[in-house]
């Protein structure tokens, strides 16, 4: 009799234990999918911002076509991009190309003067620094999960439930790890 | 970081169950002093009863009355479009929800966060900050402030705030209920037994005194040290969210060297929620080593942030920390896993200064933006403030004579 409630009592333990070590998987894994919709939902924002300001500086700009032309380009490659390789090379060359035009922006003090450009670029600054953020925050997330499901004794549920390890979001090329320019 | 939120709970409960202790104590001995020799389990029960309400009441809202107290008024992405995205920004790094956000019109400037949960947190800055800083600064405001929610730092400061409460009332009652009694010759109670008794009892009286006085002094002191660490940890968590540390040593750096008058609506219980001390002292700095303060000095948590040159992790800060004031880490040992953080090259923007006149300017702006001012550009080039209480639907403009059309006020969130 008391070995038969000592057996329940280790086995219901034991459910216990299971369901939170599952749950904790879960919560984590949840967490790197937002994560990943949120790079997601940036680079889209960015796609929907590069129109205004192309038109907002365009006045302002005339002899700078061909630097409008890269990021127009820029812009359409990255939105038609199939595979994830293809889309984080387009992106890549995306953000590449608006740096360089905030570079070029400190030489036109009218229109570092004009409001709606001003409003334009705090919104692009903003979503650059968003998604080096999010992909920060998604690759904190990935190494929480990860760490989780290759660490003893949580390995064996996440095994028995087939959590599988993720991937890091890594930088194309060395010029994509610097900082998003920040501009006032 | 779950480690350090754990560690943190953990920490966060030793230091609350002292003051539990103290209060549970102090109740003890003050009801031996009323109620006799059995009396000890009335006066746990009295300062449990205490403790109990004052937690009702501040669970029930308490986020609301301190916002209120504070005049924080919430804003919405038009009022300041770049505070708004840096508290985006923020949540997106931390992996937390968006908070809401409010603005008090005050030209000190200083910043808070609340909200017992991640869920209903709420960020709110001083006018006074959002004209000083630049945008690398504002979002090292804005990500310690972050750490706060995130740390759940607000939960437990607001708990323990409320331990202090009961004790500091609970022991007030006592001594002053001692000072009436005494004064109207009722003394009899406390010498209802025998000689031997009542000898007894005054010593009881002389410790319940003793503790009715320091019980109160110990559990400031326990809060203080409570609150002055957890200033370190959001300063730390700040540094891993933004990958810059140098964003918040410039923003401590302006905000201590800043001269306008200390907030008008800060007072003792809400002073440790601020990212700094919103009390200034006339004429001299805080001292080191101050028991008594809610926040370490500034200047040191300045260099602890300059000094970490190698990474922005916690195991960074914490090296950094003990190099600096040459004490154990703060940080707990938990938290310190080796993490390869790498820190952001600074912009070259940042070094820029603004004019001192030019800042003002800006303050003022944003405290009537906040009040329901209208900005409008005449075509004259003329910027025209509105205020909101104006009456009809068109204004002339001063220089050019033109007669400029209102937008249709807005219904007041």
């Amino acid at each position: 009799m008391l070995a038969l409630i000592i057996i329940a009592a280790v086995v219901v333990l034991l459910i216990i234990f299971v369901i939170g070590i599952y749950n904790a998987l879960i919560r984590l894994r949840n967490q790197v999918d937002n994560s990943w919709s949120q790079i997601d939902v940036q680079l889209k924002r960015r796609h929907d911002l590069i129109p205004n300001l192309v038109e907002t500086a365009k006045g302002y700009m005339k002899h700078e076509r061909g630097t409008f032309e890269a990021i127009t380009k820029a812009r359409s490659q990255a939105m038609g991009a199939k595979t994830v390789t293809e889309a984080s090379k387009a992106e890549g060359a995306l953000g590449e190309a608006l740096s360089k035009f905030m570079l070029i922006v400190e030489n036109y003090p009218d229109l570092k003067a004009n409001q709606n450009f001003l409003s334009v670029q705090e919104e692009l600054t903003s979503t650059e620094n968003k998604i080096s953020f999010a992909r920060q925050s998604y690759n904190d997330q990935v190494l929480f999960f990860n760490n989780k499901t290759q660490m003893f004794p949580s390995n064996i549920i996440a095994g028995m439930f087939s959590f599988t390890k993720r991937d890091f979001f890594e930088l194309e090329s060395a010029t994509e790890r610097e900082v998003p320019k920040v501009s006032f | 970081m779950w480690e350090l939120i754990r560690a943190n709970k953990r920490n966060s409960i030793v230091l609350m169950s002292l003051m539990a202790a103290v209060l549970l104590l102090l109740g003890f001995i003050i009801g031996l002093v009323f109620f006799g020799p059995d009396g000890g389990f009335i006066g746990l029960i009295i300062a449990t009863g205490i403790w109990i309400i004052l937690t009702l009441i501040s669970f029930s809202g308490g986020d609301q009355i301190l916002l209120a107290s504070s005049k924080a008024r919430p804003v919405t992405h038009d009022v300041h479009p770049q505070l708004f995205n840096v508290v985006e920004e923020m949540a997106i790094s931390a992996a937390l929800p968006m908070p809401k956000v409010y603005i008090i019109a005050d030209p000190a400037p200083n910043a808070f966060a609340t909200g017992r949960k991640p869920q209903t947190a709420s960020v709110a800055v001083t006018a006074g900050l959002l004209g000083r800083l630049n945008r690398d600064e504002l979002q090292g405001v804005i990500a310690h402030e972050m750490s706060h929610i995130l740390h759940r730092d607000i939960l437990f400061v607001t708990l323990a705030g409320i331990m202090l409460g009961s004790i500091v009332l609970l022991s007030q009652v006592f001594l002053r209920g001692m000072f009436y009694s005494s004064m109207t010759g009722s003394r009899r109670r406390y010498s209802a037994g025998g000689r031997g008794g009542g000898q007894a009892q005054l010593i009881m009286l002389i410790i319940a005194i003793a503790a009715a006085i320091l019980a109160p002094i110990m559990a400031y002191l326990l809060y203080f040290a409570l609150s002055r660490r957890r200033e370190y940890l959001a300063d730390a968590g700040a540094a891993r969210l933004t990958r810059y540390p140098e964003g918040l040593a410039g923003a401590l750096e302006k905000i201590a060297n800043d001269k306008s008058p200390q907030l008008a609506t800060a007072n003792k219980v809400t002073a440790p929620m601020y990212i700094v001390n919103p009390f200034k002292k006339k004429g001299k700095r805080m001292k080191l080593s101050d028991l008594s303060s809610t926040h370490p000095p500034i200047s040191e948590r300045i260099k602890i942030l300059r000094n970490m040159t190698h990474g922005a992790s916690f195991k960074d800060y914490s090296d950094s920390y003990s190099k600096i004031t040459h004490t154990k880490t703060v940080v707990p040992s938990a938290a310190l896993t080796k993490e390869d953080i790498a820190l952001r090259k600074a912009p070259a923007e940042a070094k820029k200064k603004q004019r001192l006149e030019k800042q003002l300017h800006q303050v003022g702006d944003i405290m009537r933006r906040v009040n329901g001012f209208i900005f409008l550009t005449c075509l004259c080039g003329l910027k025209l403030k509105v205020p909101p209480n104006f009456k009809g639907n068109k204004v002339k403009c001063p220089r050019c004579k033109r007669i400029l059309d209102l937008p249709p006020s807005k219904p007041k969130t």
